[in-house]
């Protein structure tokens, strides 16, 4: 194969908030379709490393590239239409007020036609149709017109990683989307995001406490401490890893 | 329950229809204001109940475009000109007013909008050579439309009525559009609705904007009925009032305006019979409304409705600092 740009290039990023070092000169890559895992402590970074690359918040240096394009500086919202970025939250990010089905179709309405287009034609355009799709496939059928805001945690949990995929995203960056899911829904959540992964050939990067879903989910393993990477590999590789464990996983 | 709707909507239309025969001219008139503020409401509605953007300014708006349809209609223009003119105008003015929004939000958001409401004001005022100053402008013609005049009171009410279901019909669009949806995205949950493609950044100004022609066009109906208008009428007081009738309505929903204005408009007409107490009637009663049903009169239509029919609403224990 021939060596093609990675879909995610991270090199030397740092984030300080005040005298805290959140994430410290990190440089990773994310090649197409795989599924990378980012693991670490409590505060070691992981979350402002997502927010630095998807443009929430702007690190203090280093760069980031998708597909070879530069990204830093690009607004959240023209990551996700131009280039096809995906994310969800660590916190609940649903639209409370509004219906699972117009959570969903929102998720999906800016990605094709125009500003203007979306005012003046039809209003729909085959929209309901996919979302619905997506609907049943997170087993949310039942709750499709009640409120976002009146669903239970997991089931919420559930809607947020669902909006991330309605526009057919080339890479998705999911903030513990397993917390809070119970375990059926967990391996149905797994096994949406690998097949997913291999139907469409998209990339995610998944930050993760729970090590099952990690370990059996991901293809490469990232450990973050203190804002900076102490470890790197697959996952039986990272699991024997002494530093890690001493780190991370505990005695 | 479709049925009890468009039942709901015809008996509506109908009353709309034929309540200036039940009323004299002063009537008739007071029906007319109530349409024409239900516009000003419509828009801040918009800007406020759907995309969650505070605004204090919405009076400000309905004097611009009063005013550019008192000029133009009186140097000989067409009021169907005016109208665009002055929406334009609220459009552009609005857009500008938006991108504080961009930065701050709530209080400050609050805070920026008086400051303009207050500018607008002074320029309405000390502006002669435009606005006629403290006396404002007198003689403000009405439109014919050929042989259609609108010199009586009741053709004026039916012209308003045709002009607010124009308006309702747009409003009802954009807010059902995707449009409609990004609005109340933004309002929800800005920064996932920005990592979801959408451009709040424009949803934001296009909020301010649309509210404001809606301000605008309620100006340019006020203007040919009133005749006279001068800068008291677009003061602080009156964006006070637009948006009581926005909150007392049901902020958010399609029909809230409508009713808020009526019942800001109206109940004081209602309440003649109690003289001087009237006001604090008045203001007791929105108290009460406010503290029983702070989602407004639409919100107390739909606790009723709720009593016969489950419905979900969206708890309480899983926002951002919640106490339960
Ligand atoms: N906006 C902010 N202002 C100040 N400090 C911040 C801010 N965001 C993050 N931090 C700090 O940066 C560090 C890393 O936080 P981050 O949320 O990235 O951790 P995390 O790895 O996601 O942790 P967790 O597993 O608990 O989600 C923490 O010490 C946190 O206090
Ligand atoms: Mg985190």
């Amino acid at each position: 194969m021939t060596a093609e740009a990675p879909v995610l290039d991270v090199r030397n990023i740092s984030k300080s908030f005040g005298g805290i070092k959140a994430v410290d000169d990190v440089s990773f890559t994310v090649n197409r379709g795989e599924i990378l895992g980012l693991i670490g402590p409590n505060g070691s970074g992981k979350s402002t490393l997502f927010n630095c690359i998807l443009g929430q918040s702007r690190p203090d240096k280093g760069k980031v590239e998708v597909n070879g394009k530069p990204v830093l500086g690009m607004r959240p919202c023209d990551l996700s239409k131009r280039l096809g970025v995906a994310r969800t939250f660590q916190m609940l990010q649903v639209f409370p007020q509004m219906t699972v089905l117009d959570n969903i179709i929102l998720a999906g309405q800016e990605h094709s036609g125009t500003m203007l287009g979306r005012l003046m034609g039809a209003s729909d355009a085959g929209l309901t149709e996919s979302a619905d799709r997506l609907i049943a496939f997170f087993r949310l059928g039942h709750l499709r017109d009640e409120l976002a805001g009146s669903l239970s945690y997991g089931q919420q949990k559930l809607l947020d990683a669902a909006m991330a995929f309605m526009a057919g995203p080339q890479l998705v960056l999911l903030d513990e989307p397993a917390g809070g899911v119970n375990l059926t829904m967990l391996e149905h959540l797994k096994d949406r995001l690998s097949t997913y992964n291999r139907e469409n050939g998209s990339t995610f990067v998944v930050i993760e406490h729970n090590m099952e879903f990690v370990m059996s989910l991901c293809t490469r393993i990232l450990v973050l401490a203190n804002g900076a990477i102490i470890a790197e590999g697959s996952p039986e590789e990272v699991r024997a890893n002494p530093i890690v464990i001493e780190a991370y996983l505990g005695s | 329950m479709a049925l009890w709707r468009n039942l709901a909507l015809v008996a509506g239309l109908v009353v709309l229809v034929l309540a200036p025969f039940t009323q004299a001219t002063y009537g008739t008139y007071v029906l007319c204001s109530w349409l024409i503020f239900a516009i000003a409401a419509m828009g801040l509605n918009l800007t406020l109940g759907y995309a969650g953007q505070i605004s204090l300014a919405q009076a400000s708006f309905m004097g611009i475009g009063a005013y550019t349809t008192a000029l133009m209609t009186m140097a000989g223009i067409h009021w169907i000109f005016s109208v665009f003119a002055g929406m334009g105008l609220c459009f552009v003015v609005g857009l500008v007013l938006g991108y504080p929004a961009l930065r701050v939000q709530h209080h400050f958001l609050a805070f920026i909008t008086l400051a303009f409401a207050t500018l607008a004001f002074l320029v309405m005022r000390n502006e002669d050579w435009l606005t006629g100053g403290v006396y404002g402008l007198v003689g403000i013609p009405r439109p014919d439309f050929g042989p259609i005049s609108t010199m009586s009171q009741r053709s004026y009410y039916y012209f308003t009525l045709v002009v607010f279901l124009f308006a309702f019909a747009g409003f009802r669009w954009i807010v059902r559009s995707p449009w409609g949806r990004a609005f109340k995205a933004l309002r929800e949950n800005p920064i996932r609705a920005n990592s979801l493609g959408v451009d709040t950044r424009l949803i934001t100004l296009l909020a301010f904007a649309i509210g404001a022609a809606y301000g605008g066009l309620s100006g340019s109906l006020m203007a040919p009925l009133v005749q006279y208008i001068d800068p008291m009428s677009f003061t602080l007081i009156i964006s006070l009032k637009i948006l009581l009738m926005v909150v007392v309505g049901g902020s958010g929903y399609l029909f809230g305006p409508l009713l808020g204005a009526g019942l800001v408009i109206m109940l004081p007409e209602f309440l003649r019979f109690a003289e001087s107490y009237y006001l604090m009637i008045y203001a007791g009663l929105v108290v009460i409304l406010m503290v029983y049903c702070p989602t407004g009169l639409i919100g107390l239509i739909d606790k009723t409705a709720a009593a016969f029919k489950a419905k979900r609403v969206a708890r309480g224990d899983l926002g951002q600092g919640a106490q339960l």
